[in-house]
């Protein structure tokens, strides 16, 4: 049993997006057409984006702020609380999972998240070509469940996993090996790709890995930390 | 069969008279209302087969919109029927006798609307059921689900308990009508025969119900609050939104019946059997319900304004200044000013007055339910600058609402051919004992709509 944590260092996030990128190849999110991104229907996992910043000042002394999103992974949750067919849910590791097969669209989950992490699938999920070719074929499902990066139908809910199937493939090789899984042998897709190393990824309730330690850094925050719900994705304030 | 005891009532003629003959303005009424209503399922039709839900203008942040609001409304439409029967009948205000029945077929009618527009918002209809196979009742959803599925049913079966002497009534005296409808009454009629047992039975049950309605009646507009209430989003967590959409749900409702009434009173010529007495005493409770409004609205506003949190000033500008201005204040105007002084100074012996003012409540209303909704979703706690939800309805939207208000009206419409709207025996004169069998004790002092423990004490 695991406590699965991201810390992001915003000191070193260059803004580079390939978090976000690599998150959308990883987990094949459908692509929005300009329209309809227009009109606020963009599936984006994990999100980039320039933060308001007052006092802008001006070239060369300009002033930019960035912010990196992806789910909060709450410990207190709001979302699973109250959907009504257990189509989202914390696992045994804290993930919080979201099962395409079952979720019935009710958007509950996405009008209870104070961080609006949550996704609708509006219209059947669409890809260009050559992207159409080129999916990850990693596959979560089986058994009434659907998830991670498997080919959603329209209608569902969808969100950040901590990719999960990269968890589940960690813990299948370890067993085919005949050995114990160890923690640092599964990160997700955006922390892999990170330019900056600006995130992290591990087991909080390991007192020696990497995120135990950066959580208790005095530059430590948790994106709204008054709504009590208690986010593993932690980050590092910019000094 | 032999013909049933029926209570001698002067109006009986009127009532039944709208029975007899469908007329051509009827025929055209109904088909207008098909269509439209026609022209929704197929807008559902496209929605749910080929654009999902796509065809609307709902987005991220703003993940409900109309559909959630018309669910709102048409659950609260549908408390006027509860209300005025089973509230009404505890408080033993007889004057409620005569609109009894028309209020509750409002409740019948647009409670199967309200379960509709939960269907239609649905991003996969065709997974309902998993509500029953995987339900989880630490969902707020469920706990809506469970009270309006047993409002719905509790409804029926009120519905039709007080339905049945009437319908026995319509079996005996419309002996000219089809030969199907006939059949019809005599099915329904489930073999009345008019008995004092029988009356004094159905008393007893509809006593009880009316107990068991009323704790119903609350219980299911807060649940529906409870949706929004439960999370933890700006404008929408506050232990005042159940109290305030209860309020909201027994003043639309009540207001409704004040149309309908009017309705019938002048199409079915029933001046005698609908006297304006009716629509002065719903004034004064339309007088209360105003001013609960405007309590419920300061006590709502004012928490939020002069606590100043800025996550819930955010969504509060929205309604006062922002994008949603012009309807916070039409509403204002709608729901309260006009209404209130057309209800003191104009209402008093004056149907039209009372027919204009609740028409405006209503909108008014269906405007309150999107504003409860829509601003708190355009302002998300966290970051609301990038995230900033607009909303504008879509056709498909708009055609699907105006669907569902038509197959209200057109159910509404078409029961009034079929069935006596005005409560036959409720508003029966008196049981002349000597017509029927053998009284039981102290029947003939027996008023209608009053306990069985009173009679029995006589």
């Amino acid at each position: 049993m695991s406590k699965w944590s991201m810390v992001i260092d915003l000191d070193k996030c260059v803004a580079c997006q390939a978090c976000s990128i690599a998150c959308r190849f990883e987990n094949n999110t459908p692509v929005a057409a300009p329209d309809q991104a227009e009109l606020g229907r963009a599936i984006r996992w994990n999100d980039v984006f320039p933060l308001p910043v007052e006092d802008e000042g001006e070239y060369p002394n300009a002033k930019e702020r960035y912010m990196t999103r992806p789910c909060m992974h709450c410990e207190n949750p709001p979302c699973t609380k109250v959907c009504p067919v257990g189509a989202t849910y914390q696992d045994e590791d804290g993930i919080i999972r979201q099962n395409y097969a079952r979720c019935i669209g009710c958007r509950l989950c996405t009008v209870g998240c104070p961080y609006t992490v949550r996704y609708f699938n509006w219209s059947v999920p669409d890809w260009v070509s050559p992207l159409t070719e080129h999916l990850n074929p990693d596959r979560v499902e089986g058994r009434g469940a659907l998830e991670g990066p498997s080919i959603r139908p329209r209608g569902v809910v969808e969100k950040c996993t901590y990719c999960i199937h990269r968890l589940q493939k960690a813990h299948a090789q370890a067993e085919a090996e005949g050995r114990d899984f160890r923690s640092d042998e599964y990160v997700p897709a955006c922390v892999q790709t990170c330019t900056g190393k600006a995130r992290f990824f591990g087991d909080l309730d390991d007192p020696n890995s990497t995120v135990s330690q950066l959580s208790q850094k005095r530059r430590a925050f948790r994106l709204l930390e008054e709504a009590g719900t208690n986010p593993k994705t932690i980050y590092l304030q910019e000094g | 069969m032999n013909e049933a005891w029926h209570p001698k009532n002067d109006g009986e003629e009127v009532v039944l008279s709208p029975i007899h003959a469908i007329t051509n303005s009827d025929l055209w009424l109904w088909s207008i209302l098909a269509a439209i209503l026609l022209a929704g399922i197929v807008s559902w039709g496209i929605q749910f087969f080929v654009t999902g839900l796509a065809a609307t203008g709902l987005n991220r942040p703003v993940y409900w919109g109309l559909y959630i609001t018309n669910f709102v409304f048409f659950i609260g439409l549908a408390h006027s029927g509860t209300f005025i029967s089973a509230i009404l009948r505890l408080a033993g205000q007889g004057w409620r006798k005569p609109l009894t029945r028309a209020a509750e077929a409002i409740t019948l009618f647009s409670l199967p609307f309200g379960v509709t527009s939960i269907l239609i918002d649905m991003g996969r209809p065709d997974r309902a059921l998993n509500i029953f196979i995987y339900g989880r009742f630490q969902s707020p959803l469920l706990w809506d689900i469970t009270a309006v599925s047993l409002y719905l049913f509790s409804s029926v079966v009120f519905f039709y308990l007080s339905l049945i002497p009437d319908i026995a009534l319509c079996r005996d005296r419309l002996t000219e009508v089809p030969a199907w409808q006939h059949r019809m009454y005599e099915i329904l009629a489930l073999g009345w025969t008019g008995k004092n047992s029988q009356f004094e039975r159905l008393e007893k049950g509809l006593d009880g119900m009316a107990i068991f309605m009323t704790m119903l009646v609350i219980t299911v507009h807060t649940v529906v609050s409870w949706v929004f209430g439960m999370t933890i989003q700006p404008g929408w967590h506050t232990a005042l939104i159940g109290p305030f959409f209860l309020l909201g749900a027994i003043f639309s409702g009540t207001s409704a019946v004040v149309i309908v009434l009017a309705i019938l009173r002048k199409t079915y010529h029933m001046e005698n059997v609908l006297p304006i007495s009716l629509f002065n005493s719903l004034r004064k409770l339309l007088i209360t319900f105003t001013l609960g409004w405007l309590y419920m609205m300061i006590a709502e506003n004012l928490t939020t304004s002069y606590g100043n949190l800025q996550e819930e000033m955010r969504v509060l500008g929205q309604k006062t200044g922002g994008d949603f201005a012009i309807m916070f204040w039409a509403m204002w105007i709608l729901v309260f000013f006009v209404p209130l002084l057309i209800f003191i100074f104009k209402g008093k012996d004056s149907i039209p007055w009372m027919v204009g003012a609740t028409v405006m409540v209503n909108i008014g209303m269906w405007m309150e339910r999107f504003l409860v909704i829509v601003p708190t979703e355009t302002r998300p706690r966290l970051l609301y600058e990038l995230t900033k939800g607009v909303y504008h309805p879509t056709l498909i939207e708009w055609v699907i609402t105006a669907s569902l208000f038509s197959g209200l009206i057109l159910l509404y419409a078409m029961f009034t051919r079929f069935f006596p709207i005005i409560p036959l025996w409720e508003t029966a004169d008196s049981l002349e004992a000597g017509e029927n069998e053998q009284p039981s004790r102290g029947f003939h002092r027996h008023k209608f709509g009053e306990t069985v423990a009173t009679l029995k004490g006589k």
